[in-house]
């Protein structure tokens, strides 16, 4: 009766189907399944039978799932986990976090809650290892474009660095723009001037 | 409730987009809708200043799937939704993988749907059947039925069809086309769901052959040359209930102020919508990446109903294509919820019982939308009538629906899927 639970996980994002499928084999899960493309899916559905399919919500796909529930022969009817609201505050995190589930009618709460808390987890983790990358990567941009304002301003106004940036920071200051926006705006007027 | 005088005595006026708004603190509306031309009229309450009106603040949440709308209208992410009608229907029914209750006070008008063929397979009926382009849906589905009569002799694959949820109006819309040509859709054609902005691609990786889905992607899929329209709802049933303003129950017992005024504010935007002179406006804001993210040119031309149905330049124009307010079209008829039903029973998606049958009244609720708007000439005073009994109502094989006797309406369709018709045992 405490049969392996088998498990599939449908995301078109291939790292983040990735990170939840090793966090479920730590936690002892084998039979979990990974698919990235819908084309293929129902057949797969209909071979493995998955007692619980985690799904991305902002694919649109999802509706193509209900209709495949909807013309399955089988008794194990697969539910969203929205239907047992008992536990509200994970339901929450997890819609907030963008995951889905599906699990069959019947299997038991407790069997299902640690797989759908550990996929939210790893979506969560995932959105902020995002986050991070677009942070650094936009810190990057940022400094560059203030090297290059330096730059300018030290050819133009024929100043040391350190005095090209004490400038650019005072009239960020005066301005209560950002250091990197006042830059911006330096590159883009040296352009237009063609200095 | 004090507020609904004001709306009503400015009825009449209301046909511009209003100038003062409210300065009190706006009640917030959370909505959820898809991109299509059908949530134009939720979207103009917001945009045009309507729900302001009112002291609504509506907050517009562009979703992806139905399964989210549903998913998240339950889960109180959304107070309200653009949903297709027979969701609630089905909810009320206790079908589906979340059948959370939602109800519909009022409907998003009518109209917006088509079948597109791929030209290919246009072709192909041309060939067979001496198409010169210009017949009506009935003729094309018959043409259909004589090129699948065909394919089948011959070996081939059969068609695969696109539509949108297994409880929409393109659904069923389909399969009444289909079968009114002599078509059964689970046995001559192969149906899937497909979302209405990837129809047009996968029909031209020949993943599907044809698709029924709301605008404007048939127009997008003749424009990209690798469709041809060949039936619109109206060709169909035109009264065909198509979007709803769903909404949780809880919410509408919570907030029967707000949604009294959200109605309101809806039913001016709907007439506001309708005048041809702001469809121009209209597509420009629908047009936006924020909501449909389409070529203004094409929303624009569905708008007016002015269609291009074969990539070789065929012209159509059905000036009716989309009706926002005329002719009650947002009064939520329980006999349209009926139908809906009827065409759940008639594909075995459930089994007639008294009981659902009594169920599914109470997903459409008229009842709230008199409260809101009061007695006005347009607004019926029964809630359940003969559907495709009006001369310009008629249904594509000139039935008459009468919620009376759903047994006897379903039984009289040759073509059908419940255990005792004349076709196989209802896998659906």
């Amino acid at each position: 009766m405490n049969a392996a639970l088998s498990i599939m996980i449908f995301d078109e994002n291939r790292i983040r189907a990735a990170i939840i499928e090793e966090g479920l084999r730590e936690a002892g899960h084998t039979h979990v399944v990974v698919l990235h493309d819908i084309v293929g899916l129902a057949r797969q559905i209909e071979i493995i039978g998955p007692d619980v399919i985690v799904i991305d919500i902002e694919t649109p796909n999802r509706d193509m799932l209900e209709h495949l529930f909807q013309l399955t022969r089988s008794v194990r009817k697969p539910i969203a986990m929205f239907v047992d609201r008992s536990d509200s505050l994970s339901i929450e995190a997890a819609v907030e976090a963008g995951v889905s589930a599906y699990v069959v009618d019947g299997l038991r709460k407790e069997r299902v809650k640690p797989i759908l808390d550990m996929a939210v987890s790893r979506f969560k983790a995932f959105s902020r290892l995002q986050q991070e990358l677009a942070d650094a990567k936009s810190a990057l941009e940022e400094r560059k474009i203030i090297d290059r304002a330096k730059g300018i301003l030290m050819k133009s106004r024929k100043l040391s660095e350190d005095e090209a940036y004490a400038l650019l920071r005072q009239t960020a200051m005066n301005e209560k723009k950002k250091l990197a926006d006042i830059a911006q705006s330096v590159v883009m007027a040296a352009a237009i001037l063609g200095s | 409730m004090s507020f609904i005088p004001t709306g009503i005595d400015q009825h009449k006026s209301g046909l511009t987009a209003p100038a003062t708004i409210r300065t009190e603190s706006a009640k917030l509306v959370r909505a959820g809708f898809i991109p299509l031309v059908d949530a134009a009229v939720l979207i103009a309450a917001s945009e045009f200043g309507f729900a302001a009106r009112e002291g609504i603040q509506i907050d517009l949440v562009k979703d992806v799937s139905w399964a989210n709308i549903r998913d998240r209208l339950a889960f109180r992410q959304f107070d309200i939704a653009h949903m297709l009608a027979p969701m609630p229907v089905a909810a009320a029914l206790g079908l589906g993988s979340n059948p959370s209750p939602a109800i519909a006070p009022f409907m998003l008008g009518r109209g917006g749907n088509a079948i597109t063929l791929s030209v290919e397979l246009y072709r192909r009926m041309q060939e067979k059947a001496g198409l010169a382009g210009h017949e009506d849906a009935l003729t094309n589905a018959k043409a259909l039925k004589l090129v699948i009569e065909e394919m089948r002799a011959k070996g081939e694959a059969l068609p695969v069809l696109g539509m949108t949820y297994p409880f929409s109006s393109h659904n069923y819309e389909l399969r009444y086309w289909l079968s009114a040509g002599g078509l059964h859709p689970e046995e001559d054609v192969k149906l899937v769901v497909v979302p209405p902005p990837m129809t047009s691609d996968a029909l031209s990786a020949g993943a599907i052959d044809g698709f029924c889905v709301g605008a404007p992607w048939n127009m997008v899929a003749v424009s990209r040359e690798v469709g041809r329209i060949v039936a619109v709802k109206e060709d169909i049933w035109p009264s065909s209930p198509e979007k709803v303003i769903g909404a949780r129950p809880e919410w509408a017992e919570q907030n029967p102020e707000t949604l009294s005024r959200l109605i309101v504010a809806l039913d001016r935007a709907a007439a506001w919508c309708d005048v041809s002179d702001n469809r121009r406006e209209l597509a420009q804001i629908l047009a936006e990446p924020r909501y449909l993210d389409v070529p203004f040119d094409i929303l624009h031309r569905v708008l007016v109903g002015q269609f291009t149905t074969d990539p070789n330049g065929t012209e159509r124009t059905v000036p009716e294509y989309f009706t926002f307010h005329r002719q009650g079209a947002n009064f939520p008829w329980i006999s349209q919820a009926q139908w809906i039903f009827s065409q759940m029973v008639r594909w075995g998606q459930v089994a007639y019982s008294l009981e659902a049958h009594r169920q599914v009244a109470s997903a459409f609720r008229p009842d709230l939308y008199r409260n809101a708007l009061g007695s006005r000439a347009d607004i019926p005073v029964t809630d359940v009538r003969i559907e495709g009994n009006a001369e310009d109502d008629v249904f594509i094989d000139g039935a008459t629906f009468d919620p009376e006797d759903i047994r006897g309406y379903v039984a009289s369709f040759p073509i059908r899927n419940t255990g005792s018709g004349t076709t196989n045992q209802s896998d659906v």
